[in-house]
């Protein structure tokens, strides 16, 4: 037991050393004297209909304990069989990500003991996975200090999902628990586990690499339709490994992983706490210790776990109730043939199409407005137009009702007959706003808003400057003070002359011809 | 193939693995029975060389699959029928120690 | 027909009386119920025996003929089933205090089988704990005798159904067989016991032991009920992942096989020698020359890696044993002991596993436990796979000179109880002849051949066809059957001395 009792001097060492030094919160300082070292292990649930290995419903929902089955409960007697559709989501995955798929991959049991594992041991997969050695590219940072940074994979493997523990107690934490209740009815829901190569050299940009890493692998499983990678809802889970080496060293440090790491932002800020703080125990000459971490939303930091006597002995073996998966080659190259472009190439593709910037294009992919964006274009809309309506008006209007771009109820079709009327100088911006108001109101198309609502520019310029005369002569102080030289308050006869002809007409045009018609020049 | 020798042989550990709350009169009694089984069993190393490849599965099975497809289960009554303690439809477990999943 | 005539009668005579209407699946089941009343307190096959539910599963039965539906082939035929199978709602215990009183909310594919043929299903039987054992001594609820002696063990781990049969309270019986536990007491009890080839009946249902090698067998008096019974349970099941596609061969018309000519016989070399008690051989041999009467090739054949079955299945099936037995940890179903009232599930789960579990299955799954752990696992499990490799070679090899493959099922006749319940290695020895079989997958039937002259116990022939050619061990043993119960007047069992009444 002399092992235990030195991990417990160094923890309780380290923990004494912390709150004695001073706190490194600088990155930037950290990275003068370290290198960091990532690791991202995410967890994808799978989108199937059924378990990984047996008919029970795969979707949230219902009584507890009321989508299982002896397989998924484990019940003494049962025996699994393997989710076709998960494990082409698997190889399709992996595809994406540019992994070699196993020619023979097998299942092994990873045996350990836990309330929440029915049958005490989790099939998983072990030294035979169906997909190895690949590669995703993501780009961190903007305009000039933008940079492709490519993340190397390890492996995509395949195993089950246990059940959910709830615990008993007045905080619902696992500490100070008297009792913990379970629900099996997430056993055996398909998972896919993707395990990055070390990162190395991100430097600084550690936080912000993780994180775009585990935002591209999001879009990279929707593109798929494979997850819904809700990772508030636990469909996507992330555990983040960080060590710092010395620079210059060839050593790596000691590396911790920490769980708990619930939405995007928490990736980036995990791997942040874990950096300033292993730097502040190691300036003070001590050690990190091998352990699982915590993270905690609500302080940004990360505290450790039970420091475990002995390292967790998994026993793996091949699953002796399953057979060998050996998927066909040339089904396979069928699959990779129908890989969909990874997301972030397509908005490098678009953006450069279209003449946007990658953050502007990452905005509209954040609105999941690309489509309406392209069919809008395709409608012979200029881009700038097309984002301008978008992920102005129409994104404000989205925002406010609580709702999504596609919910609104407007159309490419819509924005592209209100981009051209205004182009033809048909309609002003404010008049487009009132037509998609219309069609958000359901009151039909836009042109059939237009017409019904009668919107149209006042383009009888005789018209309208009858009706600037009639301003100027009602406001015929403020008149006074224009040409006097107080141009601003010119605004004050282009609202009337608004006003009366119902925003009818071009604003920008009202004023030059108030601004003709009073003989003054801006 | 490795003789097994009493010092590398750590039935506390054994024990803890396999959640077997052995008692010392247990463990004085299993030591030299597993030894001495262990003894026994290493005789496979006579004959089990690098080229011989292990068998996992009997009979060549591949691709054994079922189709994605929601069949009926067991009701929640069913499924707690067998539960030592339950609670709201859940089952009911000792106190956890440690470690936040 | 007397009472007493059908507790002796065989399947296919039930099932013929059942369907033609001459006796009823009622008075049928009733007559075996009585007699298992006056009978198993003597010899204890039964862990449970389900009165009503057997009175009620004839009835239903009845009612079917009288209405004029189509009868199953085993109809009214009384069933004994070993406790290892779920069968829902009922007490299904392994032997063990660990499931004392666990009844499955769902039914093996085996049990659907059967009573999809109508046969009547009347309890469950002893069996040696988790079917880790030889005698069945190693059940938590204490041993079977063995109807020919009860001062012996009748073999294991499916001791309680071959006692069933061989005592006349069951028709026929389930087992399972993972080193031998169908084959050995079946020939410790005079009686016929297979193991189908690995993958051909369903496990579904089955409480695993050792995954890569359990098997669901038929115990009966006869090769042809033996046939009956296994075309019922044999099959394609979609829930058995291991499945193997269903086999076109009749069994039936196979042990209906009266002709032996030209039959090639190997005797395995190996299999005689040390251990193999003289009288034992001795029966075999007679037999031997009983197959050249009949017309049959007999020569010597050689399995080089034989002896290394033993240590080979003393890892593997321990090491997938104490991962299958893993899950019974006192969370969702069984025994739970808490050790006091503020105990962690670390704790409870220790205590209850120690409490739970009998001697021999904690032994095993240290075994296991060891064998797989980090630092062993390509010393131990990953090497005793390989054995499997080169016995797997072995018999292949000798199937390319003979037909089936022959050796005395059991080194000795049936022991007494108690006698090897403290030597684990001597216990290991009894299935020496059996175990290379289980890892190689390939299918077997143990044969009654004769008694002992020194003991008068019975004396059985195990008999190994290649993988998927199950129907040659009934064409092969029909004939061999046939001619020796010419010998004997009547079947071997009805050499069996009268069991003293004990009522349960």
């Amino acid at each position: 037991m002399g092992w235990a009792t030195d991990y417990k001097k160094a923890a309780d060492l380290e923990r004494q050393q912390m709150t004695e030094s001073a706190v490194t919160a600088d990155l930037e300082m950290v990275c003068q004297k370290y290198e960091p070292v990532i690791g991202l292990e995410t967890h994808v649930e799978l989108s199937t209909n059924s378990k990984m290995f047996c008919g029970c419903p795969a979707h949230f929902g219902g009584e507890a304990n009321s989508h299982v089955c002896p397989v998924c409960l484990g019940l003494p007697g049962s025996l699994p069989v393997a989710n076709r559709a998960a494990i082409e989501a698997t190889i399709r995955i992996g595809l994406a990500m540019n992994c070699q798929i196993a020619s023979r991959a097998r299942f092994a049991r990873k045996n350990y003991f836990y309330p929440d594992m029915p049958k005490d041991f989790q099939i998983s997969q072990y030294d035979e996975p169906l997909c190895t050695g690949g590669y995703l590219d993501i780009w961190v940072g903007e305009g000039a200090n933008r940079d492709r940074f490519r993340v190397g994979i390890t492996r995509v493997h395949l195993e089950e999902d246990t059940g959910k523990l709830t615990h008993g107690g007045e905080t619902g934490r696992i500490h100070g628990a008297s009792y913990s209740l379970v629900d099996y009815n997430r056993a055996g829901v398909p998972l896919v586990e993707i395990v990055t190569d070390p990162i190395v050299g991100a430097g600084e940009r550690a936080p912000e690499v993780a994180r775009g890493y585990v935002a591209e692998v999001r879009e990279l499983m929707r593109a798929l339709d494979v997850s819904d990678v809700r990772m508030e809802e636990g469909s996507l889970r992330c555990d983040v490994n960080v060590s710092l080496a010395p620079r210059g060293s060839s050593v790596w440090g000691q590396r911790t992983e920490t769980k708990n790491v619930n939405s995007l932002r928490s990736v980036a800020r995990a791997v942040r706490a874990e950096m300033t703080r292993q730097a502040a125990v190691l300036d003070s000459g001590g050690v990190i210790v091998q352990e699982t971490r915590h993270f905690h939303e609500d302080t940004g930091e990360t505290t450790g776990g039970r420091i475990k006597e002995e390292a967790e002995d998994y026993r793996y073996f091949p699953e002796p109730d399953l057979a060998v998966v050996a998927p066909d080659p040339a089904w396979v190259n069928e699959l990779k043939a129908n890989s969909p472009e990874l997301p972030s190439a397509k908005l490098e593709r678009l953006g450069a199409e279209w003449g946007f910037e990658y953050e502007q294009m990452r905005e509209i992919a954040n609105a999941e407005a690309v489509e309406l964006v392209r069919e809008t274009i395709e409608l012979g809309v200029a881009p700038t137009d097309s984002r301008k309506w978008w992920m102005g008006e129409l994104a404000r209007r989205a925002n406010e009702s609580e709702t999504d771009l596609l919910a609104l109820g407007v159309s490419a079709k819509d924005v592209a007959t209100v981009a051209t009327a205004i182009n033809n100088g048909e309609l002003s911006d404010a008049l487009g706003r009132q037509v998609f108001e219309g069609v958000i109101a359901g009151e039909g198309s836009a042109d059939q808003v237009i017409k019904s609502r009668g919107l149209a520019l006042v383009s009888d310029s005789g018209a309208l400057q009858r009706v600037v005369d009639e301003a100027i002569a009602a406001n015929a102080d403020v008149a006074e003070k224009v040409k006097q030289g107080k141009v601003s308050a010119v605004g004050v006869i282009v609202g009337a002359v608004m006003k009366a002809t119902q925003g009818k007409a071009d604003a920008a045009a009202v004023r030059k011809l108030v601004m003709n018609s009073l003989g003054v020049s801006d | 193939m490795s003789q097994v020798n009493s010092e590398q042989f750590d039935l506390a550990h054994l024990a803890k693995l396999a959640r077997i709350d052995f008692s010392q009169e247990e463990l004085d009694t299993l030591r030299p029975q597993l030894l001495a089984i262990l003894e026994y069993v290493a005789r496979i190393g006579e004959v089990a060389t690098p080229d011989v490849e292990p068998m996992s599965h009997v009979f060549k099975l591949e691709n054994v699959v079922r189709s994605d497809e929601v069949t009926p289960g067991l009701s929640p009554e069913d499924a707690l029928s067998g539960a030592p303690e339950q609670r709201a439809g859940r089952f009911a477990v000792p106190r956890i120690l440690g470690e936040e999943e | 027909m007397s009472n007493q005539q059908l507790l002796t009668a065989s399947a296919a005579e039930i099932a013929d009386l059942v369907t033609t209407g001459k006796v009823t699946a009622a008075e049928v089941v009733t007559a075996h119920l009585a007699h298992i009343d006056q009978v198993d307190g003597a010899v204890r096959a039964f862990l449970d025996v389900d009165a009503e539910g057997a009175l009620r599963a004839a009835r239903n039965v009845d009612s079917k003929r009288e209405s004029g539906e189509k009868l199953g082939s085993l109809a009214g035929v009384p069933v004994a089933l070993k406790d290892v199978v779920a069968q829902k709602g009922r007490p299904t215990t392994c032997g063990s205090r660990i499931l004392e009183n666990w009844h499955p909310p769902y039914d093996a594919t085996v049990v659907t089988k059967l009573q999809d043929a109508d046969a009547v299903i009347v309890g469950k039987t002893n069996m040696d704990e988790f079917a880790m054992g030889s005698s069945t001594e190693n059940s938590a609820f204490g041993p079977t005798h063995n109807p020919w002696d009860l001062t012996r063990v009748p073999g294991g781990s499916s001791g309680g159904s071959a006692a069933a049969v061989a005592s006349n309270e069951a028709t026929v019986a389930i087992g399972s067989d993972t080193g031998g536990s169908v084959r050995q007491p079946a020939a410790l009890t005079g009686i016929v016991g297979v193991k189908p080839t690995y993958g051909t009946v369903s496990r579904y249902g089955l409480v695993a032991f050792a995954s890569s090698l359990d098997q669901i067998g038929p115990f009966a008096r006869n090769v042809k009920d033996a046939a009956l019974l296994h075309s019922v349970i044999a099959g394609h099941d979609p829930r058995d992942g291991t499945s193997a596609p269903d086999s076109k061969k009749d069994l039936i018309a196979a042990a209906n096989n009266s002709d032996l000519r030209s039959v090639r016989f190997g005797v395995v070399r190996e299999m005689r020698g040390e251990g193999f008690a003289p009288a034992v051989l001795d029966e075999f041999d007679r037999v031997q020359e009983l197959l050249k009467s009949l017309g049959a090739d007999v020569q010597d054949i050689s399995l080089p890696h034989a002896s290394y079955g033993t240590p080979a299945y003393y890892l593997i099936a321990p090491s997938e044993a104490s991962s299958n037995l893993a899950r019974f940890d006192a969370m969702r179903y069984g025994l739970r002991v808490s050790p006091n009232p503020d105990a962690t599930v670390e704790e409870v789960m220790s205590a209850t596993r120690e409490a739970g579990f009998g001697s021999e299955v904690k032994r095993r799954i240290v075994i296991g436990t060891f064998a797989l752990s980090t630092g062993y696992y390509d010393a131990f499990y990953a090497q005793a796979q390989k054995v499997r490799t080169l016995i797997a070679r072995d018999y292949h090899d000798a199937f390319s000179a003979v037909d089936v493959i022959i050796s005395p099922t059991s080194p000795t006749t049936a022991f007494k109880l108690g006698e090897r319940v403290n030597d684990p290695l001597a216990m290991y020895a009894a299935d020496l002849a059996t175990l290379p079989v289980s890892l190689a997958g390939l299918p077997a039937m143990s044969l009654p051949i004769g008694l002992s002259q020194e003991d008068g116990l019975p004396i059985g022939m195990q008999l190994v066809a290649p993988a998927f050619k199950d129907e040659l061990l009934y064409s092969a043993a029909a004939p061999v059957e046939a001619a020796l119960e010419k010998q004997w007047g009547g079947p071997l069992i009805t050499k069996r001395p009268p069991i003293l009444s004990g009522s349960r």
